[in-house]
This record gives structure tokens, C-alpha cells and sequence, in this order.
């Protein structure tokens, strides 16, 4: 039951705080809800077929299929939330100012839900995907689902859940006037973070090695396996032992997602009030 | 994401003059439990999981994580190391731990 309730708990948490700022993100946008509970849903639906698909997909790729999995849903992760941070920047004003004015603001507004919801889709297949194979796992090994089982997996899904739930509130407490940057820069750095990830999966199948030394060692510090450690790796990518490959990929996605912000960025023809 | 697409195009061919080690996965128990390598070299990590159920073959200290079906064969690639004893684990049961030593 215990093992059970901490792997449930882990991956629930590592999602839900993705989940969380997102919600926090897209507050005030009408039809969030329904766009974040699909991501949701198609994430779990996602999270069951990579777990059924495991034994082939690894096959792919020379062995290295899962690798090159991850690698590329991360990059489309980091894609989407490029385009969402872009998008603000160019609507994010006239939207607030008109506070969820014409049609067309609203029908423009879910094309950038859609990008966060496939976003939330990508965090819980991912997450997902090692529930059910453990939780399968597991089952099939004692032959069949225990009471203690579900019991811990139920206690780990509300724990992790909940601490969605406090992302969210927390978020939110900031004065919606300041709320913008602080999500364009939760976004961005969580972006970054998802890029130095998909170059970690790359290097561990040997499709890149160039620059793989290690820059720093911060683990005596804070190790990427503690709790906050885990936290910040999620939230901001936080690595105790990054490659030069890796800090380039991070380094190189904030640096594109700011240049884009301020191309795209359109200059306020009029004082907004609430923005 | 540009950087991404730039750097999969620089696809280095290391992989041959890396130190290849083998690990079984039997009986919930990592054999041999512990592995050693040179320092300074690639090390290319070949697992089989003769357990009857999925492991996840995984290391904080070495990085990598993998999923490892049952009576199944996954490699995974580690950087070059220092000296030093890291720890590697099943992680979906972590009673189930080995070592790599670099002397």
C-alpha cells in the first residue's frame, strides 16, 4: 500500500504542478475548465496506451524508443508553451483590457487554451504512463488489484492533487495586475526546464553526446531526488548535475522565448486599467 | 526549442569507444550488484529484467530512468565520471539497488 501511495503521490505532484499554473494561468478565460479537464483526460487516456505500447515502443529507434519518445513530447511541450507565452504578449493586453469582451477575443483566447491543454495532456501521459505500469505491475504480480492497492493509490491521488490545488491558490493570490508577468515567467522557465529534460533523454540514448561533461555539482546542496528538489526540477528545471548540452538547451529556450515575447509584443495604444 | 532542432543535428557517434557493462535484473535483486568502470569514459549500461513484473531502471546520481518490460533487454548511456560510487535502483522497487564504482 505504501509503495503503492508514494509512486501515485510523486507522479500526481510532479503533473499537478503543472496543472496547477496552468489553471492559474488561463484564470479568467472563459471554457478553461472544460479545456483543462480534457488535457486531463486525454493525458490519462495517453498515459494507459503508452503503458500498453511500452514493450514495442522501446524496441524502436535502435532500443532507444522510449528515449526519443519523451525527448520529442517534451520538445512539443516546450513548443506550445512558447506559443501560449507569445500569444499573450501580442493579445494579453487587449484581452484584459476588454475583460472577456467580443466573441472573437474569446474564440482567439481557446486557441491558446487548446496549446495549454495539450501542455496538461503531455504532463499526465507522461506521469501517468509509470502509475499504470507500476500499478500494473504490481497487480499482475500478486494476481490482482488489492484492497491496499487502491487504498494507497487513492491516498496518493488526493495528496497530489491537493498540492495542484495550493499551486493554484497560491498563484492566484498575486494581484491580477502582476499575475501576467509572474505566469509569462513561470511558463518560460518551465519551458526551459522541459527542454534541458528532452536533451537529458537524448544524451541517455546516446543520440547526442557532444558537450555531455558536467558543468556543476549542486547535490550536496539540494539533490534533484529530494522532494524540493523535485519541485524546482519540474517547476524551473532544476538540475543538480547539468551538462554544458544541457544549460545551452535552457539557456537558448529562455532566450528565445524573451526575443519572441518582444517581437511579437504589441505596444499599448491605451493605458490599460487592469493589465 | 530552435536550439533543440539544431542539436539533434549534431549526432556524434561515441557510442563505439564506450565501456559497455551488463546488470540482470533476477528476483528483485540487481546481479551483479555491483559494476565497475573507468573514470573520464562513455559507459553504456545493458540491463535484462528476468523479474516476473516491469521495472523502472533508474539513478539520481547517474541520471537516466527506464522503463524495463519484463524479459526485456534496454541499455541506457551515462557521461563520463569522476571517481566515486553511484547508486542505481529499480524504482518501482527500491529495495532493489546496485552500484557502479569508478575507482
Amino acid at each position: 500500500m505504501l509503495a503503492a501511495l508514494l509512486i501515485v503521490f510523486r507522479e500526481v505532484f510532479e503533473a499537478g504542478l503543472i496543472v496547477g499554473i496552468i489553471m492559474a494561468v488561463t484564470v479568467g478565460v472563459p471554457g478553461r475548465g472544460l479545456w483543462v479537464s480534457a488535457g486531463v483526460a486525454a493525458g490519462v487516456i495517453g498515459a494507459c496506451v503508452v503503458a500498453l505500447f511500452t514493450g514495442g515502443l522501446s524496441q524502436l529507434f535502435g532500443g532507444s524508443g522510449q528515449e526519443v519518445f519523451n525527448a520529442g513530447i517534451l520538445a512539443f511541450a516546450v513548443i506550445m508553451l512558447t506559443w501560449h507565452n507569445v500569444w499573450m504578449a501580442r493579445h494579453g493586453r487587449e484581452l484584459a483590457a476588454e475583460l472577456k469582451a467580443a466573441g472573437e477575443a474569446v474564440a482567439a483566447g481557446s486557441k491558446s487554451l487548446a496549446a495549454l491543454a495539450i501542455v496538461v495532456a503531455i504532463a499526465v501521459l507522461r506521469e501517468g504512463s509509470e502509475v499504470v505500469l507500476f500499478l500494473y505491475g504490481v497487480a499482475a504480480a500478486q494476481g490482482g488489484a488489492s484492497w491496499g492497492m487502491a487504498v494507497g493509490g487513492c491516498i496518493g491521488l488526493v495528496l497530489g492533487s491537493l498540492v495542484c490545488l495550493a499551486t493554484y491558490l497560491g498563484l492566484v493570490t498575486i494581484p491580477a495586475r502582476y499575475l501576467f508577468a509572474v505566469t509569462s515567467t513561470l511558463i518560460a522557465f518551465l519551458a526551459a526546464g522541459l527542454a534541458a529534460q528532452a536533451i537529458a533523454f537524448l544524451q541517455q540514448a546516446a543520440i547526442v553526446t557532444a558537450l555531455d561533461e558536467t558543468v556543476w555539482d549542486t547535490s550536496w546542496l539540494l539533490s534533484d531526488s529530494s522532494l524540493l528538489g523535485r519541485a524546482l526540477h519540474t517547476l524551473i528545471g532544476y538540475v543538480d548535475q547539468p551538462t554544458a548540452m544541457q544549460l545551452i538547451a535552457y539557456a537558448a529556450t529562455l532566450a528565445t522565448i524573451v526575443v519572441l515575447m518582444k517581437l511579437f509584443s504589441t505596444p499599448p495604444q491605451r493605458r490599460p486599467q487592469t493589465a | 526549442m530552435l536550439a533543440v532542432a539544431t542539436i539533434c543535428c549534431v549526432v556524434a557517434a561515441r557510442a563505439d569507444d564506450a565501456v559497455s557493462l551488463s546488470v540482470t535484473l533476477k528476483d528483485h535483486q540487481f546481479e551483479p550488484a555491483e559494476l565497475h568502470a573507468p573514470a573520464n569514459k562513455p559507459i553504456a549500461i545493458h540491463v535484462k529484467n528476468l523479474n516476473t513484473i516491469v521495472s523502472e531502471f533508474e539513478s539520481g546520481d547517474l541520471h537516466f530512468e527506464k522503463i524495463v518490460p519484463v524479459g526485456s533487454d534496454a541499455v541506457v548511456h551515462v557521461r563520463p565520471l569522476q571517481p566515486g560510487r553511484y547508486n542505481f535502483y529499480d524504482d518501482f522497487h527500491h529495495a532493489t539497488q546496485g552500484y557502479l564504482v569508478v575507482p
